[in-house]
């Protein structure tokens, strides 16, 4: 026993210093010359300051944008400095009350729109944080968006399509829509309208 | 199951199978200390460091010295962990000024760590700074991880050596595992990760605009890929930040869902052509990776159709839950149960990741189990408490496989009549006496935590969901620590003082009250003299000795865990689907 004792020290030690500090630093280096904008959150930068990230979800609650996933971080929604999903279980009754909430609030702002509404347009993601929705749930919204913007179905219907991710090599995960790139594309096209 | 989910589930085993094998036949070389891809570059390195330690390589030890060694460095890690949360708040790399972590919390997460659980009662963003990922948790990603391995491999030797008084020399074990096994993976894994969008950096968190414009956002930053890559290759499952693989951040791309869900099962599974390679016959890790592969194929297949069933009870609320991937009819949508799932992972990659995670003693999660439907839920469940062998963790799943595979070879000997052997080493009552105990020991931890834990007062606080469900939350977390998972239904309450240290004593017991039982068997079987095969042995590489492995594995989990399983998910299945 007392002679392991040194080398459970050293070991310690050196396996400290080289897992712990030379391997991160060794990756942040050439992450940070390979990869500088996927390493530093993949930043949209507007007039110099940034805007938000490709990569995490915004909260949407203005009916002339496209609303994301239901987010259940805490205070706020979409807090990404404390991601969390909601745990509720699939019996609770706060999950059904949540859902019908939320389905409210969605035919209020478009009350003529009775379709089903796709299941992940009124369910809380896992991380809060979920930047994209189904295309279904994009083309549930479309009506409204168009409405509200004075846009022509066809035009909006054109955007989803622009921004579109199909499923990586036709079978690794699912299509999917960037909400955050998808409302960027939008107000420019607004925009441009007003200047004709 | 849908046709996409059974395209996904097959492309996967056959990936994983492609890399494991060479991977496996690699991982025999350096433990072997044969030349390999990487002595040249690492020789002189590791020669340095043994100098250093003082360890003199030639030198084996038995296996009560190899135990006391893990052992000696386990503790060690505890009391460095533990400190530097402690003391965090003093040190650099803390951007945000995190606070010193809660002394219950602290020694709750210095115990996960170190015995490869990953539990985590904290939230990695708002608790832990830059300083504590790397030089506390990463390391002892790496150090659990090597720990796991060394093990297995002093366990394969104790079958492929004979009338050996050692099993090999811990520290030159962990060197090799540590520099030529793990570092390399984690080096070009983190750097794929970080290509596909995972972040690398020690900036401050950066405030953005949004575009909405009434509500800023946060985001949280960090060294995240580098503690990535080998949360998943050295199935340790602790996430950088809170909701883990499911953050943008942490997994961004179906892409790098798949390379996590590949890295998770890599070792365990190469480790089963390492133990056939060591061993001199390569059909013997055949066998224990056909009834790894068949429990979890099937298994898979329950939790994806579950999920892909959806709930209920939204569907009378005017919810569309049905699977569709047609453009024109509305769009294509993922469908199923989607509470506390990510929209670019939908359902298949997330059941695939929740039973791959739980299958094999990861934890990771990149969708909330605690929001899966009950049959969703209860495989993950299920597949932690048949103790980890399903791949397992790395290291801990084949030297609890081949625990399982004494038992097995033990029962079809008292039904014949025979003295049972494996790999040509008689079984005798020691060794039996030693799997005893490292096959009851996770689950007197977990039946007996979680009644104490729903007794008391304390225990019952942290419950999050009402009824059968809030049973299962707690049944899940003593599941998870006891069989050093670390994965979570994350509804409980877990950072309080009670759950802190329950917890910690579940993960302590269920590591090394097995790691412990499994080297003196080792030493044991290293010390037997090899018997020859005669017509009478039992052949353990065909179909029969698979089906019997199997049979063996769902027994002994069936037995221990039905009736509870019964109050909580079964229930719960009952109760969201009663008849019509």
């Amino acid at each position: 026993m007392k002679n392991q004792i040194r080398p459970a020290l050293s070991m310690f030690a050196m396996f400290t210093l080289i897992t712990g500090l030379a391997y991160p630093l060794l990756v942040t280096g050439i992450s940070q010359l390979a990869f500088p904008h996927q390493a530093n959150g993949s930043l949209i930068m507007r007039d110099g300051k940034p805007l938000g990230s490709e990569l995490i979800g915004q909260n949407f609650s203005d009916p002339q944008y496209f609303w994301g996933r239901p987010s259940a971080t805490a205070s706020v929604p979409y807090n990404a400095a404390a991601s969390s999903g909601s745990n509720l279980g699939p019996l609770n009754p706060a999950l059904k009350e949540a859902v019908e909430g939320r389905i409210k609030a969605l035919r209020d702002a478009d009350p003529a729109n009775t379709a089903p509404i796709p299941v992940d347009l009124v369910t809380a993601s896992a991380s809060g944080l979920d930047p994209h929705i189904s295309p279904a749930a994009a083309q549930w919204q479309l009506a409204r968006v168009a409405r509200v913007r004075g846009l022509s179905e066809a035009e909006v219907d054109k955007l989803i399509d622009a921004h579109t991710e199909k499923r990586q090599w036709g079978f690794l995960g699912e299509s999917r829509v960037n909400v955050l790139a998808l409302n960027m594309a939008l107000d420019q096209v607004t925009h441009s309208e007003a200047q004709r | 199951m849908t046709q996409h989910a059974w395209l996904m589930l097959g492309l996967y085993m056959l990936v994983l199978l492609v890399l494991a094998k060479p991977l496996g036949g690699y991982i025999a070389d350096v433990m072997e200390g044969r030349k390999h891809l990487l002595s040249r570059v690492g020789a002189p390195f590791e020669s340095l460091l043994y100098r250093l330690a003082g360890v003199d390589r030639e030198k084996e030890t038995g296996w009560l010295a190899y135990a006391m060694a893990v052992l000696l460095f386990s503790l060690l890690g505890v009391l460095f962990l533990y400190l530097l949360q402690r003391i965090q708040h003093g040190l650099p790399f803390n951007p945000q000024l995190m606070a010193a972590v809660s002394p219950d919390s602290s020694f709750n997460t210095a115990v996960s760590f170190v015995t490869n659980t990953n539990w985590q009662g904290y939230g990695g963003e708002t608790t832990m700074s830059y300083l504590t990922q790397m030089l506390g948790l990463t390391v002892q990603n790496f150090l659990s991880a090597a720990t796991g391995i060394v093990v297995a491999i002093a366990l394969i030797r104790g079958f492929a050596r004979h009338s050996s008084a050692t099993i090999g020399n811990f520290w030159v074990d962990l060197t090799r595992v540590t520099l030529y096994i793990l570092l390399p993976l984690s080096i070009v894994f983190a750097l794929v990760l970080v290509s596909q969008g995972v972040i690398q950096n020690f900036a401050a968190y950066v405030d953005v605009q949004s575009l909405q414009g009434a509500q800023p956002q946060t985001l949280a930053m960090g060294p995240v890929a580098s503690q990535e890559a080998i949360k998943m290759i050295g199935t340790n499952g602790g996430g950088f930040f809170n909701v883990n693989s499911a953050h943008p951040f942490e997994n961004p791309t179906p892409l790098s869902n798949l390379l996590q869900m590949l890295s998770i099962f890599l070792i365990p599974a190469a480790l089963t052509f390492t133990f056939g390679r060591m061993v001199g016959s390569s059909r013997q890790g055949w066998a224990l990776l056909a009834a790894m592969s068949v429990l979890f194929v099937s298994l898979a297949m329950v939790t994806i159709s579950a999920e892909q069933q959806g709930n209920p009870l939204l569907t009378n609320t005017g919810v569309d839950q049905s699977v569709s991937q047609s453009v024109s009819a509305g769009g294509s949508q993922p469908g199923g149960n989607m509470e506390g799932k990510e929209a670019r992972f939908g359902i298949v990659d997330s059941a695939l990741f929740a039973t791959i995670t739980t299958a094999a003693s990861c934890g990771a999660v990149n969708s909330m189990h605690d929001s899966y439907t009950p049959l969703g839920g209860m495989i993950p469940m299920a597949l932690m408490q048949l103790g980890e062998v399903v791949f397992g963790g790395v290291g801990s799943g084949l030297y609890g496989m081949l625990i399982f595979a004494i038992l097995a070879v033990f029962i079809a000997g008292l039904m014949i009549g025979r003295t049972p052997e494996y790999q040509g080493k008689k079984i005798e009552a020691f060794e039996m006496k030693m799997v005893s105990v490292a096959i009851l020991v996770t689950p007197l931890l977990v039946l007996i935590g979680t009644s104490v834990a729903v007794l008391l007062t304390d225990g019952r606080a942290g419950i999050f969901n009402p009824g059968a469900h809030g049973f299962s939350e707690v049944l899940y977390a003593l599941s998870s620590a006891a069989n050093n998972n670390g994965s979570a239904f994350a509804g409980l309450s877990a950072n309080t003082p009670f759950y802190n240290l329950l917890l910690a004593v579940a993960m302590w017991f269920g590591r090394f009250g097995v790691i412990v039982p499994v080297l003196a068997i080792a030493g044991a079987l290293a010390a037997k003299k090899r018997i020859a095969e005669t017509s009478g042995t039992l052949p353990t590489h065909g179909p029969l000795f698979v089906a019997l492995l199997i049979g063996t594995v769902l027994l002994v989990g069936l037995l221990n865990y039905v009736p509870a399983l019964a109050l909580g998910p079964m229930v719960e299945h009952l109760m969201l689907w009663p008849a019509q």
